[in-house]
């Protein structure tokens, strides 16, 4: 990366509306910026349109109106490919490649763009070091693994390629409490380590807290607003307010014997 | 006499008919997997030409058999040799469950596997022999099952043009009233479907990724 490229925003939403074919529109005129190393995390009620900003920044989706900017290139100027290969990539339901062992869907990326078969087999074991998977893994199919530990093969996946950005869409979302939390702490320490350029989707205001440098509250295809914690914790916006006080029930009831 | 006992007389000219229902079978089969296959993957790609292939399939085999090898008379070089002419009928009568199940089979894939192979930067024919073909390798092996059986019990007509094969024994037996020589067609051709449907059924669940 070149020096000037570091002052600018990692990610950048200009102007960014995004239509369905019968016109109803799941983004509005969106205007975001990710700074480069930050966890911005996106917040909302499902159908906000948190997955859709998601998917616009790696191309899943092309925005009907805007541009987003990633690294200083807009959109257009990217070759979508080499795009992605930048950002990783973890869902809630992971994708796992199911007829590729732990280790072969680690290293996919790797393979594909011809690495050295010794540099790729130390990359996986230090991967999954990384992500706290026990080495003797690396054999076993993704349906032979618990839920939390596939979600961790997802991580170390889009990992792979050490991408400066990685785009999270609620990955921690369909584990069991106990394991979510387990994750949660793993990935808040490994994020402290990688300072990559994160963007995570929750609708979990107590995760939104954990990771967020920023937090932006996002509402019917709209952003309401942009806060830090403290900012958010603060703010007297209606909608954070009420996000708030859901919050603090349900915290308080968790308080109670 | 009974059949078997006209099976063991006959013997070296059933093996001549046996042979020749192999290689009406396997041609056709291998052609249809050469084109049905592609075509299959083809309307993964382009959804709007899904209906018009697969609808045209339908049709064909729709056509009765004896019509079909019927109205491919007249075709130039195809028409000029019975086999040929009958290859090309059961090919197109593969056709269908090749396309059909190859379609299914990559539209089957789970979308999340889909998406994050795409959100990692594969290209489309990576996506594709990589991830989709292997994951649906299986729904693809069962249509070539399907194809395969119904092909052996469809080259029996084709002796009705003269092409050989087993159905010779069939037509013969039917024109003689005669069961032991219908017999002498019907059963090594129920064989062969059996073991098709069996070898390939084997085959299918061994390429399963499940």
């Amino acid at each position: 990366m070149d020096n000037a490229s570091e002052d600018r925003p990692a990610i950048e939403f200009r102007n960014v509306s995004y239509f369905l074919g019968n016109g109803s529109a799941l983004l509005h005129n969106l205007n975001l910026e990710v700074r480069r190393g930050e966890t911005l995390v996106l917040l909302g009620k499902s159908g906000s349109g948190k997955t859709t900003t998601l998917k616009l920044i790696n191309r899943l989706l092309t925005p009907s109106a805007g541009e987003v900017w990633v690294d200083g290139r807009s959109g257009s100027q990217w070759e979508v490919i080499g795009l992605r290969r930048r950002i990783g990539y973890v869902i809630q339901e992971t994708g796992l490649f199911p007829h590729f062992t732990v280790e072969q869907n680690i290293s996919l990326i790797p393979k594909i763009e011809k690495w050295p078969a010794v540099k790729i087999q130390a990359r996986v074991r230090e991967l999954m070091q990384l992500v706290a998977l026990e080495p003797e893994l690396a054999k076993r199919y993704p349906r032979e693994l618990s839920g939390g530990q596939r979600q961790r093969v997802g991580v170390a996946r889009a990992l792979a390629a050490d991408p400066p950005f990685l785009l999270m869409d609620e990955p921690f979302g369909a584990l069991d409490p106990l394991t979510r939390s387990e994750l949660q702490r793993e990935f808040l320490a490994l994020q402290k380590r990688l300072r990559k350029t994160v963007v995570f989707v929750t609708h979990d205001v107590r995760e939104a807290l954990l990771f967020g440098t920023r937090i932006a509250l996002m509402e019917a295809g709209r952003l309401v607003t942009i806060q830090d914690k403290h900012g958010f914790l603060n703010s007297r916006e209606p909608l954070i307010v009420a996000y708030r006080e859901a919050f603090d029930t349900g915290s308080s009831l968790e308080r109670c014997p | 006499m009974n059949v078997w006992q006209f099976m063991l007389q006959n013997r070296s000219e059933i093996v001549e008919l046996v042979l020749e229902h192999l290689w009406l079978v396997g041609a056709s089969t291998f052609l249809a997997l050469l084109m049905g296959i592609p075509l299959g993957i083809l309307i993964t790609r382009w959804p709007r030409l899904n209906k018009p292939v697969l609808g045209s399939a339908n049709i064909i085999q729709t056509i009765p058999s004896l019509a079909l090898f019927g109205f491919l008379l007249p075709a130039p070089w195809i028409g000029a040799r019975a086999d040929r002419l009958a290859i090309l009928a059961l090919m197109l009568y593969a056709f269908l469950p090749l396309i059909r199940n190859t379609y299914a089979g990559i539209r089957g894939v789970d979308p999340a596997v889909v998406e994050a192979g795409r959100g990692m930067g594969l290209t489309d024919g990576q996506l594709l022999f990589h991830v989709e073909l292997p994951l649906a390798l299986g729904v693809i092996i069962a249509g070539v099952r399907v194809a395969t059986v119904i092909s052996v019990g469809l080259a029996t007509i084709a002796a009705a043009i003269g092409a050989g094969g087993l159905g010779e024994y069939i037509f013969r037996g039917v024109a003689m009233v005669n069961n032991a020589v219908i017999l002498a067609g019907a059963i090594p051709a129920a064989a062969m479907a059996l073991l098709a449907d069996v070898g390939l059924g084997w085959l299918e669940k061994r390429l399963s990724p499940h």
